[in-house]
């Protein structure tokens, strides 16, 4: 592991190196360009699923959910007086999500169902079009009232002259894991107890207000009082891409995902053979490592293929395959129809066991079906319209939509649909 | 059964042999308008980004594919 990390810091030198060397003969050639709003994006999407595993009720119980996500990003460039490009890429996310088992973290289903997201982000590159060479540097936040987390990361980036491009990301998240407790299990000493003895944890970020209060014989726990625990991850990316010929190129990717700190969710009860209760326990350590490999083709005037393949390990015990192609067909060469399929499969985690099938002795524990072996499906359709002066003759130069169905081995089901559109 | 240090040799040595096996031929500009179609780009599409999101929640693996590896929203 100490290897890996040398060898990672002195790629990153390297490429510092090379951004430093800056020659001065540009600066006679270019001149610098205001940095300016160049494109706009906004993603929109609505989820709903439904199943009968939720980790909330210890792996039975409803997992009827809907989401509904947006995303707009902004993107701006500019040139420097050197004639370095920058690029910013400004983001922001809002979701908001109803889930049938959230009610259930309070034993008398009193608790909130519904939770918002939201989740800014800025990227900052600056490239070298004459030597391939880029160097970025980012950040995200996101808030909901579980789970904060704040990250900063840092890319490089190299392109050949025969087609090849490697990539390197460094990232590092620092989350805080509001330990919200099935209200049956929160510890004593934290408990306001009332004459009635029952609690409330609230689950809305909308409704927090610090503190706890008191009304109709219950005590409602409000997001600020209760106490956090940190979950870190620190994630190194490398990507190659190269381009095989004047139809086809591959990339291959690597992530190093190291995590440590609560990595469970402290509101998934686990119950056991003997019919006793606790929230789940993992260890606070994991280390993973997918790595992908995507190839796109290109097969006659109308037909792409784009296909992935996906292998993950990690020293949980868990081992997964996906494989997905998607064939996008050009009926026009402003508007595309892409079916696409997903094959995924999974073994469980040393730590998982469905509803009263772990042993009061087990040290981890979780009914979380996120951990147990299945296989799954996700099919569905794309469409994509990008005529050359926009659509409608608008700066709306982009409209894509892609509606998906999912499918588990658990019985999960789930529908989404999603729209993406670029405005130039 | 393979240990972890055992995988990690099989991914490295994987990826080693795919960049000996690959044959590439030089591709000028002008003959990149296939592969410049933004059909072909080598990353996830942005409508996606919601799907791989659910993905995940869940399903126990992740990464590997241009976006998140981990953080945010209680998931892997």
């Amino acid at each position: 592991m100490k290897k890996i990390s040398l060898t990672l810091i002195g790629l990153y030198l390297l490429f510092l190196h090379g951004f430093s060397q800056v020659t001065d003969q540009y600066s006679n050639i270019f001149k610098a360009k205001k940095l300016k709003l160049t494109e706009v994006n906004l993603v929109s999407s609505y989820y709903n699923q439904d199943g009968n595993h939720s980790a909330v009720t210890g792996g039975i119980g409803t997992e009827k959910l809907t989401d509904l996500a947006n995303m707009l990003e902004l993107k701006l460039v500019g040139y420097g007086e050197t004639g370095l490009k920058h690029t910013i890429l400004a983001g922001i996310g809002l979701d908001h999500h109803t889930a049938a088992s959230q009610k259930y973290i309070s034993k008398t289903g009193a608790s909130s169902p519904d939770g918002t997201r939201v989740y800014p982000s800025v990227n900052w590159t600056v490239e070298n079009e004459d030597k391939g060479t880029e160097f970025g540097v980012g950040t995200y936040l996101s808030n909901e009232y579980n789970y904060k987390s704040f990250s900063l990361d840092a890319h490089v980036g190299y392109k050949n002259k025969t087609g090849g491009e490697f990539g390197l990301k460094t990232s590092a998240y620092w989350d805080q894991v509001v330990l919200i407790y099935p209200s049956e299990l929160i510890p004593t000493a934290s408990t306001d107890v009332t004459p009635y003895n029952i609690d409330v944890i609230k689950t809305s970020a909308s409704k927090s207000s610090g503190g706890t209060t008191s009304s109709g014989g219950y005590t409602f726990h409000n997001e600020s009082s209760i106490p956090t625990s940190p979950r870190n991850t620190y994630t190194s990316s490398f990507t190659y891409s190269q381009v095989l010929n004047k139809s086809a190129q591959m990339a291959i990717l690597l992530d190093l995902v190291k995590q440590d700190g609560w990595l469970g969710l402290p509101f998934h009860r686990v119950f056991f053979t003997d019919g006793t209760e606790k929230i789940e326990n993992l260890p606070h350590s994991r280390f993973k490592i997918p790595l992908g490999f995507r190839f796109n083709y290109f097969s006659g005037d109308n037909l792409i293929v784009r296909s992935y393949y996906r292998y993950y390990t990690d020293d949980w015990g868990l081992t997964s395959h996906t494989a997905s192609l998607e064939l996008p067909y050009k009926i026009t060469p402003f508007f595309s129809i892409s079916p696409f399929y997903r094959y995924y499969t999974q073994t469980a985690t040393k730590y998982f066991a469905p509803y009263m099938k772990h042993a009061p002795t087990d040290t981890y524990f979780t009914s979380n079906y996120t951990a147990a072996a299945f296989n799954s499906s996700f099919f569905g359709t794309g469409f994509r319209i990008a005529p050359p002066n926009g659509i409608g003759d608008t700066y709306l130069s982009t409209l894509e939509i892609r509606v998906g169905h999912y499918t588990q081995t658990t019985d999960l089901n789930s529908n989404v649909i999603s729209f993406h559109f670029t405005w130039k | 059964m393979k240990t972890l240090k055992q995988k990690m040799y099989l991914f490295f040595t994987s990826i080693l042999s795919l960049f000996f096996v690959t044959s590439c031929e030089t591709v000028r500009e002008y003959q990149k308008n296939r592969l410049n179609d933004s059909e072909m780009a080598l990353s996830t599409r942005r409508a996606e980004k919601n799907e791989l999101n659910f993905m995940s929640y869940k399903e126990g693996a992740s990464g590997a594919n241009g976006g998140k590896t981990g953080g945010g929203c209680g998931c892997n």
